[in-house]
C-alpha cells in the first residue's frame, strides 16, 4: 500500500490552487500547440521553459506547468489531423489516415470524440503504469555506479539514433555532434577550458535551452518559409458534436490494447509516441477482420493510434524519471527543465524528493480529466485558434523565441547563437540527420564524461571496468542491438501498406521530436 | 549524394580540428587517470568515422531549395540576425515591428496584412509579456531616455 500513500503525497502536493490553475492553463496551451501544424510538443515545451524561468516558477509549478503542456500537445495533435488531414504533431499522424475520412463523411465531432476518450485512456492508463512502474525501476537503479551509467547513456544514444534514423552513420554523426558541443566550457574536474576560443561567453558551456529552442523552434522558421506555408489547407466543418456511444463501447478492446503497445513502446529508450501511435495502428488493423475499411473512416483507426501515442507520452516519463535518459525529444526536453531546476532525476529522487516525483505524477492524473473536459465540450476553441493563417503564426512563435532566450539570458551572444543552432537544425533535417540525439548529446554530454572517469577513477585507468558487472554487460548488448537491429528490422516496420505518403515519411516522422 | 559528401567532408575537417584543439587542453596535477583530453578524443574520433561513412555512402539527396528561395532564406537569416543584434539597444518594440513584419511578408507577400502583423506583434506581445508576464523588456530605444 506504499503506492496509496505515495499517490495521497502526490495529491496533496498538486491539488493546490496555484498548481490546479497552472494545470489548466498547461493543458490549455498545450492542446493549442499540439493542433497547430508546424509546433509540436518539443517545440512547445521547449519555447516555454525559458518564459516558466523569466516568470520566477518555483520547480513544482514550472514541471506542472510544462508536464501538463506536454501532455495537452498529445491530446491537441488529433484535431488537426481529423479537420485538416495534416497531423498537428509527428504522433497524431497516423491519426489521419482514419480521422480524416471520418470527417470528410461528416463524422468529424464523432472522430474527435472518440479520439479524445481514446487520447484519455491511454494517458490515464500509462500514468497508472508510470505510478507502479517507476519505483521498480529506481529500486534496480539504486545499483547503477558509473560504468552501468555509461552503459545506460550508450544505449539511449543507440537506441535513439538507431530507431529513429535511416541511416546509421548520420545517427551516430548527431549524437557525436551533440557530444561534442556539450564539452565546450570548462571541465567540471580540472576547472580547465575547454573549445571555448578565448570566448568568455563560452566558459559557462553552451546552454542547451539555446540549443534547443534553436534547433527546434527556430529551424521550423526556414521549413516554413520554404514551404511557402503551403501547409494551411481547406479543413472541414465540424457539425454537432453529439457522443457516439455505441463506438465509443466497440472500440474498447482497440484502446486498452493500443494504450498497452504504445506504453512499451514508450518506456523503451529511443522509441517514443510516433511509434508508439505507429505500431498501435498497424497493430491493431493486422489482428481486425475488417482490414478493408481501415484508412477509409474506420473508429478503430482513430481509437488505436491516439490512444498508442498518449500511453506511449506517459510511458516516456518512467525511463527518464527513474534513470535521467529520455526515451523520446519531447522528455529530453523535460529532462533539461529538470536539469535546469537543479533536480536530478535518478533513483535518488523517489527517496530524496518524493513530492516531487508524486506531485507530478498527481497533477498528470489531473491534467488528464481537465483535457477530457477541454476536448469534449470546449473543442470548438481549438478549431477556432486553427484558423490563425500562418502568416501572423509564425512570425509569433519566432518572437516568442527570441523573447524567452532573451530573457532568460538577457544576451544578445545567446540569441545570435540560437539562430545559429537554426541554421544548423535546417541544414542536418535537409541532410536526414536526426535532430534529437544531439540534444541529448549536449544534455548528457558532461553526465556521460563524468561516469566515464570516475569509472576510470574507480579502476585506476583500467578500460574493461566498463563491462564488469551483469548490469553493464546487458546494457551494451542492448546498446549494440538497438543500433545495429533496426539496419535489418528497417525493411519489415516500413512495410506495412500504408498509404504511399505515409510509408514515405514515416521515418522522418518516427526519427523527429515527438 | 551532393548534400551528404559536402557535409561529410566538412565534419572531417571539423572533426580534425576539434580533436587537434583537444590536444591543445591544459590539464592540472589534480586530474585523475584519463583527463579531460579523452573524452573529447573518443567523440571526435566517432565524428569523424561518422563523416568518413557518409562522404563513401551517401543517401539521396533531398530537395535543396532554388536561387530565388535561397536569396529568400538568407534574408530570413539576416533579419533574424538583425533582431538578435537590435533588441539590446533599440527596445523591444520597434525591431519586433520590422523583424515580424518581414518573416509576415515573407510567407503571404501582401503589405498590409504584413504591416498589420508586424505592429500587432510587436505592441501586442510586448504588452502580454512585460504587463501580464512581468518580465523585464525594454519598449524604446534606451538612446531616448538619455
Amino acid at each position: 500500500m506504499d503506492i496509496l500513500s505515495n499517490l495521497a503525497l502526490g495529491f496533496s502536493v498538486a491539488l493546490t490552487p496555484t498548481t490546479l490553475f497552472l494545470a489548466i492553463v498547461g493543458c490549455f496551451l498545450g492542446t493549442i500547440i499540439g493542433a497547430l501544424p508546424g509546433l509540436g510538443p518539443s517545440n512547445g515545451v521547449a519555447l516555454l521553459i525559458p518564459i516558466s524561468f523569466s516568470l520566477g516558477l518555483d520547480a513544482m509549478s514550472a514541471l506542472v506547468l510544462l508536464t501538463s503542456v506536454y501532455y495537452g500537445c498529445m491530446y491537441g495533435g488529433r484535431i488537426s489531423s481529423i479537420l485538416l488531414n495534416i497531423p498537428g504533431d509527428e504522433p497524431a499522424m497516423m491519426t489521419t489516415l482514419d480521422g480524416y475520412p471520418m470527417a470528410k463523411q461528416g463524422r468529424a465531432g464523432d472522430a474527435l470524440v472518440i479520439s479524445a476518450v481514446a487520447s484519455f485512456v491511454g494517458a490515464f492508463l500509462a500514468t497508472a503504469g508510470l505510478a507502479l512502474m517507476a519505483p521498480l525501476l529506481a529500486g534496480v537503479a539504486y545499483k547503477f555506479g558509473p560504468s552501468e551509467y555509461f552503459a545506460l547513456y550508450m544505449l539511449a544514444f543507440c537506441t535513439l539514433g538507431g530507431i529513429g534514423s535511416n541511416n546509421q552513420a548520420k545517427a551516430a554523426m548527431a549524437a557525436a555532434l551533440g557530444l561534442a558541443l556539450s564539452m565546450v566550457g570548462l571541465d567540471q574536474t580540472t576547472g580547465m577550458p575547454r573549445f571555448t576560443f578565448g570566448n568568455m561567453h563560452l566558459l559557462d558551456g553552451i546552454d542547451f535551452l539555446v540549443a534547443i529552442v534553436g534547433l527546434f523552434a527556430v529551424s521550423e522558421v526556414f521549413f516554413f518559409i520554404e514551404s511557402h506555408g503551403k501547409d494551411s489547407a481547406i479543413g472541414v466543418k465540424l457539425g454537432k458534436l453529439t457522443i457516439p456511444w455505441k463506438d465509443l463501447m466497440a472500440t474498447r478492446w482497440t484502446m486498452i490494447r493500443g494504450t498497452i503497445i504504445g506504453f512499451i513502446a514508450g518506456v523503451l529508450p529511443g522509441a517514443g509516441a510516433s511509434l508508439g501511435s505507429f505500431l498501435a495502428y498497424v497493430g491493431e488493423k493486422s489482428i481486425a477482420k475488417d482490414k478493408d475499411t481501415f484508412g477509409k473512416g474506420n473508429p478503430r483507426g482513430v481509437a488505436a493510434p491516439e490512444a498508442g501515442n498518449n500511453a506511449a507520452a506517459g510511458g516516456a516519463l518512467v525511463p527518464m524519471l527513474t534513470l535521467g535518459v529520455p526515451g523520446s525529444g519531447t522528455t529530453a526536453v523535460l529532462l533539461a527543465l529538470l536539469l535546469t531546476l537543479n533536480i536530478t532525476p535518478g533513483p535518488l529522487l523517489f527517496t530524496e524528493r518524493p513530492e516531487i516525483v508524486w506531485g507530478l505524477i498527481a497533477s498528470l492524473f489531473i491534467g488528464n480529466i481537465v483535457l477530457l473536459i477541454m476536448n469534449i465540450p470546449m473543442v470548438r476553441i481549438f478549431v477556432y485558434i486553427l484558423s490563425v493563417p500562418g502568416y501572423i503564426l509564425l512570425p509569433g512563435i519566432t518572437m516568442i523565441a527570441f523573447v524567452g532566450i532573451f530573457s532568460l539570458t538577457g544576451s544578445s551572444f545567446d540569441m545570435l547563437m540560437m539562430v545559429g543552432f537554426g541554421v544548423l537544425g535546417y541544414v542536418l533535417r535537409k541532410l536526414d540527420i536526426p535532430t534529437v540525439p544531439v540534444i541529448l548529446g549536449i544534455l548528457l554530454g558532461n553526465h556521460m564524461e563524468d561516469s566515464l572517469r570516475r569509472a576510470m577513477v574507480l579502476s585506476d585507468g583500467d578500460w574493461t571496468y566498463l563491462f564488469n558487472s551483469g548490469i553493464s554487460i546487458g546494457l551494451w548488448t542492448a546498446a549494440v542491438l538497438g543500433f545495429l537491429a533496426p539496419m535489418f528490422l528497417r525493411h519489415f516496420l516500413k512495410k506495412p501498406d500504408v498509404p504511399a505518403y505515409t510509408a514515405e515519411h514515416m521515418a522522418d516522422h518516427i526519427a523527429d521530436k515527438d | 549524394m551532393r548534400g551528404d559528401r559536402i557535409f561529410g567532408l566538412v565534419m572531417i575537417f571539423a572533426a580534425l580540428g576539434y580533436i587537434l584543439s583537444a590536444a591543445g587542453i591544459e590539464t592540472s596535477f589534480l586530474s585523475d587517470p584519463i583527463g579531460p583530453r579523452v573524452f573529447p578524443y573518443i567523440i571526435g574520433g566517432v565524428v569523424l568515422v561518422s563523416a568518413i561513412a557518409m562522404l563513401l555512402q551517401p543517401d539521396p539527396d533531398a530537395e535543396w531549395p532554388g536561387t530565388v528561395m535561397l536569396a529568400k532564406l538568407a534574408l530570413t537569416l539576416a533579419v533574424l540576425i538583425l533582431y538578435a543584434m537590435s533588441v539590446r539597444p533599440l527596445g523591444f518594440i520597434l525591431p519586433t515591428i520590422v523583424a515580424a513584419g518581414v518573416l509576415s511578408f515573407q510567407i503571404s507577400p501582401r503589405p498590409v496584412p504584413a504591416v498589420m502583423t508586424g505592429v500587432g506583434l510587436g505592441v501586442g506581445l510586448f504588452f502580454v509579456f512585460k504587463y501580464a508576464l512581468g518580465l523585464g523588456l525594454i519598449a524604446l530605444p534606451r538612446a531616448l531616455f538619455g
